[in-house]
């Protein structure tokens, strides 16, 4: 495996990052989407591990992996018709519900995806897009998912859409100024819930993802935060989908790290280099962060822009 | 597609005995008026009138409970702003309802009944700069919002609801963050829209001046009910003040006693400030107060004052500058402001300066809970003396609340500007800064506040005065200075002060 050399390294870290990012995308698009409305949706962690266990154990009962795919999507959608509906009462704070479905997801998760950690469900196909190269690393690195695939078209698609469609334009009038959507009689709450339940949908399909795909087995240490980490990088990201995508490929890499660095004989401090994305997630956030002034972009509806 | 037919003519509105309980409150209480076809009319009153209610009502936000609307003859029941929307009915708020991040073009479209699916913007493009040969004023469309100057977003406000076909334009107080070279020219394009038969315009005011010079009726609210108008060819300024104040009695002007110049208690050099966006919000402001003396900071809001009450008060921390009071550096800690005697009414008291969820005693408290008059030992709070004294200035003060234990949230406006004035006047006042401080007061309540900051300064304190409202700092100030993109860009001596050459300067530099 050690070929390639320290260049094996940056290619593995490459192929990682596009690997290791679809659950990433999924999540901070679906986010952004909810945010765009002026909603923010902190249980995403829990419709993401709720997602992987979902598409887990309906592909082992049905042996359709794609089947999977779709059932954790309307699991999420669920969720995110919950967070939705609740966070729509007068006086409900949607930081401290999104924490609570955080905590349910991943609660029901485990105790409903006990049965499922020893069995075997069929995991998704690859693009094999490296076919061409003889080296076994690039050809890894190149082995893409379908569902990084969408998500690569969906974030173009989701920002062309949020400007030149009306449900663009009513998503970001109710995010941006919700006096004004009820002036021009949209309902807001209505809205919202939608651009939730869109939202949960996202981070369940990317929830396939980790069970399905990559690492591709059902276990309750999968997500490891990937769904936290995916509302910060919204922030960074300043709410655009593009740059979600990009933001999406820099944390997958630095997930990538740890095992790229194994991958050439680099053991020590394994653990100190999977703490990248965390600390990257950190970093950002300070230095996207100020006392002086407020963020850039937010959504003005947002809780944390008031 | 309302937006491509050619202006159609307004239709006749008749509104007939309206009435709306709110529990005991009579908001609205029997009141009718007429809008003609092209028609140009005010309705006069001072906050609490019903003037919102009224227009609320014809506009399907609430729900009258008794009264009716005619259009053309006929009538209709509106129960949400939607079908009046369909009427031809369309409202402009004092607070732009312009989605900031969007584009001029992005917010004139929003609004479309007929919006499609997926927007073709060179379409869209065509056909909006096509309406807008036929408007009397031009507006760059691809500009977002939020860069845009106060006259020209409502100018936008009015132009969306032209664009969407709306022929019964209601303005609620229209021109209240308008200069009045803004405010003119706003006023006079919807007059030119109303005299072509284009458009009829109902405008909500307070400004007996707008009111004379661009309405052709008016109708004078007070506590709900209609209490006068007709033609305002046939108005006086002082018939319509008797009308809406009534036989209430109005607390004389503030009188001012003859001062001499006073030693400089409060000096600014070259402060510089940045806002919450990271840009500049004060910049190189220079000036002094003296003693005895109030200095006004006129100025539309957003050029700055907010920041520089935030620096003063110790809740932003400034770019670069110095602030000295009394000839010492300032560095806007508790301990300098009770040293210097520094106190501030912050605009909107119950937000910036007070804990809602508190009572009035513990708010009162704020600057003088931990002075030995009100501890036990030096450092335990005796809530015995915290009640006495906010006794003593609930009366002293006429704060009207049940107790000194009350919530502060449960007491109305004029009681909260009150409360704070109670804080912040009853020490030994060397430096005063007040912004907006009768913001949304009754006449009664707006009196007895100017009185009071007069007193304070008569007694010899510095008064920094930042305000929106100029007839307040003509009443008030010794000195004018004009703010504008946080600069100090105008200065005058009260005598000789001109409101027009004070309003060309709040718009730009000269």
């Amino acid at each position: 495996m050690t070929e390639l050399g320290w260049a094996g390294v940056l290619v593995a870290v490459a192929g990682g990052a596009v690997r290791v990012s679809t659950p990433y995308l999924f999540v901070s698009l679906g986010e952004t989407l909810t945010e765009k409305s002026g909603r923010v949706n902190l249980g995403l962690e829990g419709t993401l591990v709720l997602g992987a266990m979902s598409a887990y154990g309906v592909a082992h009962l049905s042996g359709s992996p794609w089947l999977g795919v779709l059932v954790a999507g309307v699991a999420g959608a669920g969720f995110g018709l919950g967070h939705g509906a609740v966070c729509g009462l007068a006086r409900v704070n949607d930081v401290a519900m999104g924490i609570a479905l955080f905590l349910l997801g991943t609660g029901l998760a485990f105790y409903l995806g006990k049965p499922f950690i020893e069995p075997v469900a069929p995991r998704l196909p690859h693009l094999a897009f490296g076919a061409w190269s003889a080296s076994p690393q690039v050809r890894a690195a190149l082995d893409v998912s379908p569902l990084f695939v969408a998500g690569a078209v969906l974030a173009p698609v989701l920002r062309w859409a949020l400007g030149n469609t009306k449900w663009g334009l009513v998503v970001r009038t109710v995010g941006d100024n919700s006096d004004a959507a009820k002036a021009l009689g949209w309902p807001v709450s209505l809205v919202r819930t939608l651009a939730t339940v869109a939202g949960g949908f996202l981070a369940g399909v990317g929830g396939s993802f980790l069970s399905l795909q990559y690492p591709g087995t059902w276990n309750e240490a999968l997500s490891s935060g990937q769904g936290l980490m995916a509302i910060a990088l919204v922030i960074f990201a300043r709410w655009d989908p593009m740059a979600c995508f990009y933001a999406s490929l820099l944390f997958g890499g630095a997930t990538a790290l740890g095992p790229a660095l194994q991958s050439v004989g680099v053991t020590t401090n394994y653990y100190l280099y999977g703490a990248a994305p965390y600390v990257l997630t950190l970093g950002l956030l300070v230095y996207s962060s100020s006392t002086r002034h407020t963020l850039v972009g937010a959504p003005s509806e947002l809780t944390i822009s008031r | 597609m309302t937006s491509l037919t050619p202006p159609a003519t307004p239709p006749a509105v008749e509104v007939i005995g309206m009435t709306k309980r709110f529990g005991d409150l009579r908001a609205l209480d029997d009141v009718s008026l007429t809008l003609a076809p092209g028609s140009f009319h005010a309705i006069l009153g001072q906050n609490g009138a019903g003037k919102s209610t009224l227009v609320k009502c014809i506009m399907g936000y609430h729900r009258p409970d008794a009264g009716r609307l005619l259009v053309d003859g006929h009538e209709h029941v509106v129960v949400n702003p939607r079908q009046a929307h369909a009427l031809g009915f369309g409202m402009v708020y004092q607070h732009f309802t312009l989605v900031p991040s969007m584009s001029a073009a992005e917010n004139l479209i929003l609004g479309r009944a007929d919006l499609p699916a997926v927007i073709r913007w060179a379409e869209e493009r065509a056909r909006l700069e096509a309406f807008q040969r036929r408007m009397p004023f031009t507006l760059d469309l691809d500009r977002p919002v939020a860069g845009l100057a106060a006259g020209q977003k409502q100018k936008l406000e009015i132009l969306k609801q032209l664009f969407l076909g709306r022929r019964v334009l209601i303005l609620d107080e229209p021109t209240s963050v308008l200069t009045p070279d803004e405010a003119d020219q706003v006023l006079g394009i919807l007059r030119e829209l109303t005299a072509e038969n284009r458009l009829s315009v109902l405008i909500i005011t307070h400004k007996f001046r707008e009111a004379l010079a661009f309405a052709r009726e008016v109708t004078v609210l007070r506590a709900g009910r209609r209490v006068g108008g007709g033609p305002v060819a046939g108005l006086s300024r002082p018939d319509l003040v008797r009308m809406m104040i009534g036989s209430a009695a109005l607390a004389e002007p503030a009188t001012r006693a003859a001062r001499p110049g006073g030693a400089v208690a409060l000096e600014l050099e070259t402060l510089t400030v940045r806002n919450d966006k990271g840009l500049l919000a004060v910049r190189d402001a220079s000036g002094v107060v003296r003693a005895g003396e109030i200095v006004g900071v006129a100025g539309v809001s957003g050029n700055g004052q907010r920041e520089l009450v935030e620096v003063l008060a110790g809740q932003r921390e400034p770019e670069s500058g110095a602030i000295r009071v009394r000839g010492e550096a300032y560095r806007r800690t508790r301990t300098d402001m009770r040293r210097h005697g520094v106190f501030v009414l912050t605009e909107e008291p119950l937000h910036n300066s007070c804990v809602r969820g508190m009572s009035v005693a513990e708010n009162l408290a704020f600057r003088t809970f931990d002075e030995p008059a009100n501890t036990r030992g030096g450092w335990l709070v005796s809530r015995r003396a915290l009640r006495r004294q906010a006794r003593s200035l609930i009366d002293a003060y006429g704060i009207r609340t049940q107790g000194p234990d009350t919530r502060l949230e449960a007491l109305s406006g004029g009681n909260v500007q009150r409360t704070v004035l109670a804080r912040e006047l009853s020490g030994d006042v060397a430096v005063l800064i007040a912004q907006n401080p009768c913001a949304g007061l009754d006449v009664a309540a707006t009196a007895e506040i100017r009185n009071r900051i007069m007193a304070a300064r008569n007694a010899g304190a510095a008064v920094l005065l930042l305000s929106e409202d100029l007839d307040e700092l003509l009443e008030l100030a010794d000195r004018i200075v004009v703010m504008f993109e946080g600069r100090f860009v105008y200065e005058t001596p009260r005598d000789g002060a001109d409101l027009h050459t004070i309003g060309h300067h709040m718009a730009s530099h000269p």
